[in-house]
């Protein structure tokens, strides 16, 4: 990958008040003049990351992205990010922008005043410039066994698993998240606590666990039930405030915590109580309506 | 291409600084401190309270202090906060989900605060107030 200088951008006087001033055109939609500060970090030359600052000609309903799209097709481009749908699907694109987990597809710059600051996502190693290395979520995703395991297995012959609209919305909110990783970028705890399991794959698991058609929550409770799962979480709450999906990854935290501690009161304290998380998750899969 | 990802650590005891929802988190954890200083001056009540009417007395005179009465100000603001933090989060963790419709989250969290009140004016009720 190379790394040459930066081109220069066509020329532009920047106008005074500020760095997102707009420049109005006549008959068009307005543009303005934007400052990027943007993270930047070679692993072939750098020892540190640094910032670098760009100045661009945005469309007023342009995005984060766009401002990303247009400094690397014109004045910078050995300039490094991820992105794909620009509709807020994919989740590839995400990145902290003034501080915030945001999708920079979904960040309008009309939003921001000043020196807009874009750095990769928070709490992830960096790859280069605002690519980050998702292999600890890619890991922790597969071990919650993100996918339903039948409670009894049947031959195709014998037909689709059928599931009635109530119990479709019992976990449908929690079917919503993208992987976009914005979670995890906002809460403290997988930043402090690297093992934490972390928002979104234990929201996946709460999905499949509440899903009528699932027999896994015993698997999956070997990960979920632990200090690295839902008790390391401490209800920041900031997953659920950053989602693009929402989701609402801390109510599926706080609502696993109890199924949990339900699971442990049944087992230690009531005689007799054993298979309690088989019990449990059959209260939680079974019948609605 | 060498791989060399660049690890940068979360500052172990500044990070709360860094957005003000942190802020909030650490002001609702704090707040547990003054909880628990306000049991423990429970128990230290009950202790005083078995070992006569004569410490009993001493007891209540002490909570009369201007100190006291500071302390249990800034303990009832901070158990109000606290309690009203959990209450809000009562929709989150105790979803009520009715067919296919869920209850308003509102009404989840309503039905705290209205529990919250009636308790309140019971033992309030029970202890003379009114």
């Amino acid at each position: 990958m190379s790394n040459s200088p930066p081109r220069s951008q066509p020329p532009l006087a920047a106008p005074p008040g500020g760095a997102a001033a707009s420049l109005g055109r006549p008959g068009g939609s307005s543009e303005r003049l934007v400052q990027l500060e943007v993270l930047r970090y070679n692993p072939d030359t750098d020892t540190e990351a640094r910032f670098q600052r760009y100045e661009v000609v945005c469309q007023e309903e342009w995005v984060v992205l766009d401002a990303l799209n247009k400094i690397k097709a014109d004045i910078d481009p050995t300039l490094n990010y991820r992105w794909s749908c620009h509709m807020a699907v994919c989740g590839s694109c995400g990145m902290m922008i003034n501080g915030e987990p945001k999708l920079s597809c979904h960040a309008f710059l009309r939003e921001y005043e000043g020196v807009i600051r874009v750095e990769p996502l928070a709490h992830f190693p960096v790859e280069r410039d605002l690519v980050t290395a998702p292999d600890d979520f890619m890991e922790k995703l597969k071990r919650v066994k993100p996918y339903v395991i039948p409670k009894e297995k049947k031959p195709i012959s014998e037909g689709e698993y059928k599931q009635t609209p109530a119990q479709l919305m019992k976990f449908r909110q929690y079917s919503m998240c993208i992987n976009c990783m914005l979670c995890y970028a906002a809460c403290p705890q997988y930043g402090l606590t690297p093992t934490f399991i972390g928002p979104a794959a234990l929201t996946l698991a709460h999905r499949y666990n509440l899903d009528s058609r699932d027999g896994g929550r015993k698997e999956r409770q070997e990960i979920v039930a632990t200090h690295e799962g839902v008790w390391e979480c401490t209800f920041v709450g900031a997953c659920s405030e950053v989602c693009p999906a929402h989701v609402d990854p801390a109510s599926a935290l706080q609502q696993m915590k109890i199924t949990s501690s339900i699971d442990w009161i049944v087992e230690h304290l009531i005689p007799g109580g054993k298979s309690a998380r088989d019990t449990v998750s059959r209260e939680d899969a079974g019948d609605i309506s | 291409m060498s791989r060399r990802p660049l690890v940068r650590e979360c500052p172990p005891t500044t990070w709360y600084f860094r957005q003000p929802r942190y802020l909030r988190y650490m002001s609702r954890e704090i707040t547990s401190i003054f909880v628990g200083a306000y049991c423990v001056l429970l128990v230290v009540g009950l202790q005083r309270l078995s070992a006569g009417p004569a410490a009993w007395e001493a007891f209540l005179l002490g909570l009369r202090s201007a100190d006291s009465i500071v302390f249990h100000l800034l303990a009832l603001a901070a158990a109000s906060y606290h309690a009203a933090t959990w209450f809000n989060a009562t929709q989150k963790a105790m979803p009520v989900q009715i067919g296919e419709d869920f209850v308003p989250g509102n009404l989840i969290s309503g039905a705290h605060y209205v529990a919250w009140a009636v308790l309140s004016a019971v033992i309030l009720y029970l202890a003379g107030v009114f």
